[in-house]
């Protein structure tokens, strides 16, 4: 039974990482209907710019994770108007293929900068775990948790409140409506992409902190595909839920199949079984908008 | 050059021919003719390259048909390269005559592709798209978990092919057998494209339900194109395991569904002479880096180091290039090309 709770307490902090990537992932669907393929590799670039800012430049850690911020905004201002607006109103595939292709050249320029092999954060919290439920609990674990949680309360607000937010959403809703009310889509789908780069960067130096980050991170971007489906592509609630269930559910399941029939790695595929399982029967996710066509 | 000015058709069956005028019928048979010649020209190493084009025209050429043609984005194509592979593999393990094998592969291909285009029917742009990356991310799971199957992380060796005795155990004799296949595929294609069904499955793609109400039975069609299009990848798997003699998981990842989806794209989507070049692009874009390494290695000593992540950045450079600037292809390029030099010294 321990081993169960050990399995659901990972689950829920590498789900709370994948909560955040899919939050990413929503804005961007939500304000343009782009599926970004190239959600991982943000992590995996906002995970090594603080790497190299904490480690090989010695600047202190809480200083690097604020310029990985700033970093990550203009990365994602270029992003967009570099490769993405040439491309607003194209067909799905050219869209999904043109994020593909930027996946490939951050992997390649981080490969290119950083190398392959595993680099550790320095030690930024206490390294005793915290006892929870009679479950010892690393530090850092509860902070990443704790974080995810303080930004979706953070976006939530923002969406619902904030001038700019409520401008996303209408944008989101209907792009022509929206552009005739005097909101400048351009600068909508810019947002979309900061706030996008903004929280991959920063599941990436969680993630970092835990497990130190390697060229490989960006596969966490393909998890987030289990992740959208389930909540819904454009609920921010659902993106949330969703990372939480994948996260949970393929840490059990994967606990399972070792003990139980002896295979090792199902991991990997567990969410994407789930993933085909859910588009079979509610392809709209939890709390997704139904797609209504007309002729 | 030309006798007439234009193509004037006065039956249905002149218009619908493959090559319509006797100039391009001419000049594909002179392209044949130089094809056949060239592995006597070439060294081995270039013959190789020549042959991995043959076995990506074949798996392009398919995706084409389904994702171009009928607009069904796969993201598992690669996936479904490996199940023909590890089909006809077994098949010729256990000593069924090569012809037989890759015929097998195929029909096993093609019945796994159906499997996971019944989703399509409820499915549709980018949802599809995610449940084919689910289906390539299950198989690559099956591939390396398969046991006895598929030979688990220790993969399966292969003999070289031979039909009725005759080993196509050398580089030369490897690349007529490919020619004939992938020459095989483009007209298959070809011919499908003119026919009923890909009048329909244009229908599909350009807009499904305009497809239905003038009578396309959606499901029927749709799965057919999964059928016809895995079919095809999975033969170009069973070439591709016994060319190389040795099959691995690895070689299937999501890696080479995408340079599939780039081949298509650079190419142009739903043209058959578009799957040709991207297939060429996509095949020698690798060695001609490695080429411009090679020589570059005397000015800067660690490119050697750099060459592999380079190699993916390019990659996905020319794939966003090709996107924002030349969004229909090379076939699109190809086409102004030739109206160009149909019209010189006149072009307005």
């Amino acid at each position: 039974m321990e081993y169960y709770l050990q399995l659901i307490v990972n689950g829920l902090v590498v789900g709370s990482i994948y909560s955040l990537v899919a939050l990413g992932f929503v804005v961007i669907y939500k304000a343009t209907k782009v599926v970004n393929f190239a959600q991982g590799e943000l992590v995996m670039a906002g995970a090594y710019v603080c790497f190299a800012l904490t480690v090989q430049f010695h600047i202190p850690f809480v200083w690097a994770f604020l310029v990985t911020l700033v970093f990550s905004v203009l990365l994602g201002l270029v992003i967009e108007r570099m490769v993405l607006r040439p491309l607003i109103g194209e067909e799905h595939i050219s869209v999904i293929m043109v994020t593909v292709g930027m996946s490939s050249v951050l992997k390649s320029v981080v490969q290119l900068f950083w190398g392959t092999q595993i680099r550790v954060y320095p030690q930024v919290l206490p390294t005793e775990p915290v006892v929870i439920a009679g479950l010892p609990v690393a530090p850092v674990y509860i902070a990443a948790f704790i974080l995810s949680a303080l930004l979706f309360a953070v976006f939530s607000v923002f969406f619902k409140f904030s001038h700019m937010g409520v401008a996303m959403r209408a944008t989101a809703f209907d792009q022509q409506a929206a552009q005739s009310m005097g909101i400048g889509i351009k600068n909508i789908f810019a947002m979309s992409w900061c706030i996008a780069c903004v929280v991959s960067a920063v599941g990436g130096v969680i993630l970092g902190n835990i497990n130190g980050i390697n060229a490989h991170i960006g596969h966490l971007g393909l998890k987030v595909f289990p992740a959208v489906i389930l909540g819904g592509l454009d609920s921010l609630l659902g993106a949330a839920l969703g990372g939480l269930i994948i996260g949970v559910l393929e840490n059990v399941c994967d606990g399972a199949a070792r003990q139980l029939l002896g295979l090792g790695g199902f991991r990997e595929v567990a969410a994407f079984i789930v993933l085909v399982v859910i588009l079979m029967i509610k392809p709209y996710g939890l709390f997704g908008t139904k797609e209504i066509e007309r002729l | 050059m030309q006798g007439k000015c234009g193509l004037f058709f006065t039956t249905y069956r002149a218009e619908a021919q493959v090559f319509p005028s006797g100039f391009q019928k001419s000049m594909v048979g002179l392209f044949l003719a130089i094809l056949c010649a060239v592995p006597f020209v070439l060294n081995t190493h270039l013959t190789s390259i020549v042959n991995l084009v043959f076995i990506s025209v074949i798996g392009a050429v398919s995706l084409n048909l389904l994702t171009g043609v009928c607009g069904q984005i796969s993201l598992g194509h690669g996936a479904f390269l490996g199940v023909g592979a590890y089909a006809a593999g077994q098949c010729s393990v256990h000593g069924v005559p090569f012809p037989l094998a890759i015929l097998t592969g195929g029909l096993v291909t093609a019945l796994v592709g159906m499997v996971f285009g019944v989703p399509s029917l409820r499915l549709k742009g980018i949802y599809l798209a995610i449940a084919t990356l689910a289906a390539q991310l299950v198989l690559e799971y099956v591939f390396l978990h398969g046991g006895a199957l598929t030979g688990g992380s220790n993969g399966l060796l292969l003999k070289p092919p031979s039909i009725l005795g005759f080993a196509f155990d050398s580089e030369i004799r490897m690349y007529f057998l490919l020619l004939a296949f992938a020459a095989g595929a483009l007209l298959m294609v070809t011919n499908i494209m003119r026919s009923k069904y890909g009048r329909a499955f244009v229908s599909i793609r350009d807009f499904h339900l305009s497809a239905e109400i003038v009578g396309v039975n959606l499901f029927r069609y749709k799965l057919v194109a999964f059928g016809v299009s895995s079919f095809l990848a999975g033969v170009a798997g069973g070439l591709w395991g016994h060319y190389t003699g040795y099959i691995s998981a690895e070689q299937f990842n999501i890696g080479l569904s995408i340079s599939y989806l780039a081949m298509i794209i650079i190419g142009g989507l739903g043209s058959v002479l578009g799957s040709v070049f991207g297939a060429v692009f996509i095949v020698l874009l690798p060695e001609v880096l490695n080429a411009l390494a090679n020589t570059l290695a005397g000015f800067w000593p660690g490119i050697a180091l750099h060459v592999v992540a380079m190699r993916e950045g390019v990659f996905g450079l020319v794939l966003i290039l090709f996107l924002i600037f030349e969004p229909e292809g090379l076939a699109h390029r190809w086409r102004l090309i030739k109206a160009y030099w149909k019209l010189y010294p006149f072009a307005h």
